[in-house]
Order: structure tokens, then C-alpha cells, then sequence
């Protein structure tokens, strides 16, 4: 501790240099976090899922109806406790700069399905009892301020027109993967102004037993197989990570740019270092003349590269866990339970001390070899 | 009594593909409590003796011994040690460190020791006061003089009590005002303080300032003056 000063002062030598590189590796690792937590959500949404729940959609695909008259069938298939649907109706509030999912859903057997969701009775009776009432996430009450009682309008644009909702519930989700953004309004409201069209977008199942799952999904394709619109059922995990899949190898693509990134400041940081080391050639044989060992030197000039990466950790990761939170990031509904995890902290802290090590490592190497007479003589 | 014994050392340097030879079969001491200049042409290997003395170099023959030690055998880690505890070394210019206060500069030799705070501060403010910077703690090598920061380094080069004090070309920078002051705290460091000194010097002043002068010439001693044996 006694040579921290001595430290400090190194990195004070050129402040604005010391600011650049820990400002660059706060950033990278920042962004590494950003970027890792997008995978580690998607990945999250994709494992996310009732194993008593199976989904139904339409075997051609998920943008195909199905039939309102399979609910009923779908009762009678063995195993089947409860049945809902929902449809996806992508309207858009106001100039559309803040984007949220609305879903027609058939209010009862929908919240009975997602206990989830959890509102105060008699706001879920609300909802229950009109027509044109709407539930939203908490967070569209923070967003819009929008209120119990308030009258919504959502522009449609898949089923066009003006649609006004009246405000009669705010959920909150009791997990962390279930939006905080939705708007869930009524099926029969959504059947009606479009006409009766008797359609839904998916069903949802809940079974008896989570281990026959398998065969009741088959169970229900095979009633559907030779009609008009043949289903496609698992569950609801799978139904989860197709949507991820939809964003294709995301996983794959964030982890690349996070990892070229990272490299990218390394090579900006180890070239700091040196060239801070070299400006300080005859200053280090200096300190050897007085007596500082090679090792103490090896140890000063790591703890310097030390400092500048546990800086920008902490600003980098830090401000990352600290940011999503407070803003409750969630990238307009798509990636719910946006989160820094303690995985990828530790993770992050890992790439800061391989940043440490990469960057130090050459300059500290050079200062402990250093021959002083030469250094000396170099200099004069 | 000699403080620093050199037996028979040669020493030569490969320059490219020449082979330049400073010493050969070189045989010199030095007293305890002595204050002693080494004068000579540019390349005559002053400079070159002096860092034989300080273990900053090794003689490709023979033997280097200070205070009973051989420097000339000891390891890396053994010569940061022994310098440590038994050198003083003060360079012509850019001893200090620009980042650092004269008080940090003086300090840096303590940090080595086992010297708690106090006793650390206690140290830095009497080396600082004998060479008359007590008004000049936390001033920074930039707001200091030529003849300042080489009174800084001098500080250094004391504080930690070393056995052997050695100097290459301290004054060489200097104006004659500077110089004169340096010179005198030297003269004090070694009468009033017991401090051994060896000055290497162009400067006819500087020498005669020390009480025994060895000139040397092509790496070899040519004349003795003064109290050395």
C-alpha cells in the first residue's frame, strides 16, 4: 500500500491519456455486459415456460390463425385442464416512438392460465365485466402515465382503425420473464369490431401432467392434422425459444462483437501502457539504482495497469447493472427481465483481469529487464 | 580503512562488433569516511567505475568489494538490496521524479525499509533540512532550480543512511552559484556527517572540493593527490 501513491501519481502524469484508456475500458466493458445480457434474456425468454403449458399455433405459421371452434375440441382431448387464446394485434400509441405489445385475450380463462399476472380483484373483474376494457403493465403507467379510468387509444395498423380502450386494470408481473409493458384488452371486443371473424392467433393448454406433454401435444395436432388449419403444438418453452430463434444466431453474433470489442480496447490499452513505460525509461533506472528490485518493479507497473482496469470495471460493469436497473430497460417490451446477472459480472470482472494482465504484462517485463546502464546511457 | 576494494578488474564492452576495453587489471581502494573525485578525459571510465561501485555493473574480471561485500557476485536481487541499504546515488540531471513532490522523491529509498510513517517523515524533513530544503517539501522537481533538484537528490541519496555515497557529475548542469552550494554540502555531508563520498567529475572545482582526486586515463589510474593511499 505504501507505493500506491506512487502509483497514482504515474497515472496522474498524463490525466487526460489515463482518463482515455479507462474511459475505454469502462466501455468495452460495458458493452460487453450489454451485449452478454441480451443473450443471457434471449436465452432466459427461451428456457422460460410453464412445463404445464403447451401452445398451439397454426402448423403453416405462427402468423396464420386458427379457428375459434378448436377451443372447445381442444377441452376434450385427454389430459387438458383449461384452454386460452390470445391474438397479437401490433397497433401503435400516439407518434409510435414507444413501442409495446397489445394482445387480444380472452379475459377469464387467460388470467386464470397465467396466474403471472397479477392484478387486484376488482380490478380483474373490471375487466371481466366491459367490453372495451384494457389491463396494462406497470410500466406503461410510468411511460405514458396513463391511469385507472383513462380512455387508450391504440391506432391499428394489422387490423386498421382507431381502437379505444378504457383502463380498468395494472398488473404487475410476479416473474421477472412475463412483460411489465403489454396492453391485454378483450377477444370478444377484437371479434366484434373486426366482424366476427372467429379467429385466434395461438392457444394456450394448461395439462394435467407436465410428463405426458409429449403425447398430448401429438394428441392434439393429430385432431387438426386433415382440417384446414392443421396446428402445431409443444410447449411453451419451445413456443418461447422460436421467438428468440427468430432474432437468428443472436447468441452467436453479440458474443462475437462483445469478444472483438474487447480485443479491440486491449490492443488500445496495451499500447497506453507501453507507451507510458517507454516514456519512463529513465525514471526506471532510476528507482533501480535506489535499490527497487525487478520484482518490485514488475509488481508497480501491474498495479498501475491494475488500477486503470479495475477502474473502468467498475464504471463499465457497475454502471451497466446500475443503468438497466433504474431505467428498467427492457428494450421496448422485446427482451423482458433485461438484467446484468452476477454471472456476467464475474464474467466481466474475468475479461477485466485478462485486460490487466494483456495490457501490464509487456511494459512490466520491459521495466524489470531493463539493463540501467544502458537505459542510463540511452538517455544521456 | 578501505570501504571499497577493486582487485585486478577488467572490464570491456561489445559495441557492435568492436570489443572496447575499459579497464584491465584495475586495483584501487578507498577509504572509509574519505571524500574522493575521479577526474578524466570522456571515456576514460569514470563513470563506468562508479557504476562497478555501485553494482549497476559487473567487471568481467576480478572482484568488486564494498563495506566487506562482493558486489561483483551477488545476484539481481541481492544487488537491489544491498544498493537499497548501502548506496546513495545522485546522476548528473533528471534524477527526480517529475510526478512526484521533493518530499515523495526523498522518500522513495524509505519505502523499501521497514520504517513506519513517522519514522519515514521524520527522516525526509532532516535530509531535506541538512541540504536546506525545508521550505521546499511539496514543491515539484518543475518549481525547483537546476541547484534545487540536484539538493533534492542529494537527499535521496542520504536518507537512507547508505555507507556509500557516489555522485556522477552532479554539478555538470549547474551554474556556478549551484554548483558552489552542492559542492559545500558535499564537503559537510562528508566532515560533519562521516558520509564517504565519491564525486566523478570534469569540473576542477568540484575536485578540489574533495579531499583526494585519482585521475584516470584510458581506464587506467595516473595519479593520486591528496590523503588516499
Amino acid at each position: 500500500m505504501k507505493f500506491l501513491h506512487l502509483v497514482v501519481a504515474n497515472l496522474g502524469r498524463h490525466k487526460r491519456r489515463t482518463f482515455l484508456t479507462t474511459a475505454s475500458v469502462a466501455l468495452a466493458l460495458f458493452l460487453f455486459a450489454s451485449l452478454r445480457t441480451v443473450v443471457t434474456t434471449l436465452r432466459a425468454a427461451a428456457q422460460f415456460g410453464s412445463a404445464r403449458r403447451l401452445v398451439s399455433t397454426n402448423a403453416t405459421g405462427i402468423v396464420f390463425p386458427l379457428p375459434l371452434s378448436y377451443a372447445n375440441k381442444l377441452r376434450t382431448v385427454p389430459g387438458v385442464g383449461a384452454v386460452s387464446w390470445a391474438n397479437w394485434f401490433g397497433g401503435k400509441y400516439g407518434d409510435n416512438k414507444r413501442f409495446f405489445a397489445q394482445f387480444a385475450v380472452d379475459p377469464e380463462s387467460y388470467l386464470d392460465m397465467y396466474p403471472e399476472i397479477s392484478l387486484p380483484e376488482d380490478q380483474k373483474q373490471a375487466f371481466f365485466r366491459e367490453r372495451s376494457a384494457a389491463i396494462i403493465g406497470r410500466r406503461l403507467v410510468d411511460v405514458f402515465g396513463w391511469r385507472l379510468g383513462q380512455d387508450v387509444t391504440i391506432q391499428g395498423t394489422i387490423f386498421p382503425g382507431d381502437w379505444t380502450f378504457t383502463v380498468r386494470g395494472i398488473y404487475t408481473p410476479t416473474d421477472k420473464s412475463i412483460n411489465d409493458d403489454m396492453l391485454l384488452f378483450r377477444h370478444d371486443y377484437f371479434e366484434e369490431r373486426l366482424g366476427r371473424p372467429g379467429v385466434a392467433g395461438w392457444y394456450v393448454v394448461r395439462i394435467d401432467d407436465a410428463n405426458q406433454a409429449g403425447q398430448i401435444a401429438k394428441a392434439i395436432d393429430d385432431q387438426f392434422r386433415n382440417s384446414n388449419a392443421a396446428t402445431k403444438t409443444g410447449t411453451e418453452q419451445a413456443f418461447n425459444a422460436s421467438f428468440a430463434t427468430m432474432w437468428g444466431n443472436v447468441s452467436l453474433l453479440m458474443g462475437t462483437i462483445g469478444m472483438a470489442v474487447v480485443f479491440a480496447i486491449l490492443l488500445v490499452t496495451a499500447n497506453a501502457m507501453m507507451m507510458s513505460a517507454r516514456e519512463r525509461t529513465r525514471e526506471v533506472a532510476v528507482l533501480k539504482t535506489i535499490g527497487y528490485s525487478d520484482r518490485t518493479l514488475f509488481g508497480l507497473v501491474m498495479l498501475e495497469a491494475g488500477l486503470i482496469a479495475l477502474t473502468g470495471a467498475l464504471v463499465g460493469l457497475g454502471g451497466a447493472k446500475l443503468l438497466y436497473r433504474a431505467t428498467n430497460f427492457n428494450a421496448g417490451g422485446f427482451l423482458p427481465g433485461f438484467d446484468v446477472t452476477l454471472d456476467t459480472l464475474l464474467l466481466g470482472a474475468g475479461v477485466a483481469l485478462v485486460l490487466m494482465l494483456a495490457s501490464g504484462l509487456v511494459p512490466a517485463v520491459q521495466a524489470a529487464r531493463l539493463p540501467v546502464v544502458q537505459a542510463l546511457r540511452r538517455v544521456e | 580503512m578501505a570501504l571499497v576494494e577493486i582487485r585486478d578488474v577488467d572490464k570491456s564492452f561489445q559495441r557492435d562488433s568492436e570489443r572496447i576495453e575499459v579497464f584491465a587489471g584495475l586495483s584501487l581502494d578507498i577509504d572509509e569516511e574519505s571524500y574522493t573525485a575521479l577526474m578524466g578525459p570522456s571515456g576514460s571510465g569514470k563513470s563506468t567505475l562508479l557504476n562497478l561501485i555501485a553494482g549497476l555493473d559487473r567487471p568481467t574480471r576480478g572482484t568488486v568489494r564494498v563495506a566487506g561485500a562482493e558486489v561483483s557476485s551477488m545476484s539481481p536481487g541481492q544487488l537491489a538490496s544491498w544498493r537499497a541499504s548501502h548506496i546513495g546515488f545522485v546522476f548528473q540531471q533528471l534524477n527526480l521524479l517529475p510526478v512526484l513532490t521533493a518530499y515523495q522523491n526523498v522518500e522513495l529509498p524509505l519505502l523499501l525499509t521497514r520504517l513506519s510513517r513517522k519514522e519515514r517523515d521524520a527522516r525526509i524533513r532532516i535530509a531535506l533540512g541538512v541540504v536546506g530544503l525545508d521550505d521546499r517539501l511539496f514543491h515539484y522537481p518543475r518549481q525547483l532550480s537546476g541547484g534545487q533538484e540536484q539538493r533534492v537528490a542529494i537527499a535521496r541519496a542520504i536518507v537512507a543512511d547508505p555507507t556509500l555515497v557516489l555522485l556522477d557529475e552532479p554539478t555538470g548542469q549547474l551554474d556556478a552559484k549551484s554548483s558552489q552550494d552542492v559542492l559545500a554540502l558535499l564537503r559537510r555531508l562528508n566532515e560533519e556527517f562521516g558520509k564517504t563520498i565519491i564525486i566523478v567529475t570534469h569540473d576542477a572545482r568540484a575536485a578540489d572540493s574533495a579531499r583526494t582526486v585519482l585521475h584516470l586515463e584510458k581506464g587506467t589510474l595516473i595519479e593520486r593527490e591528496g590523503a588516499a593511499r
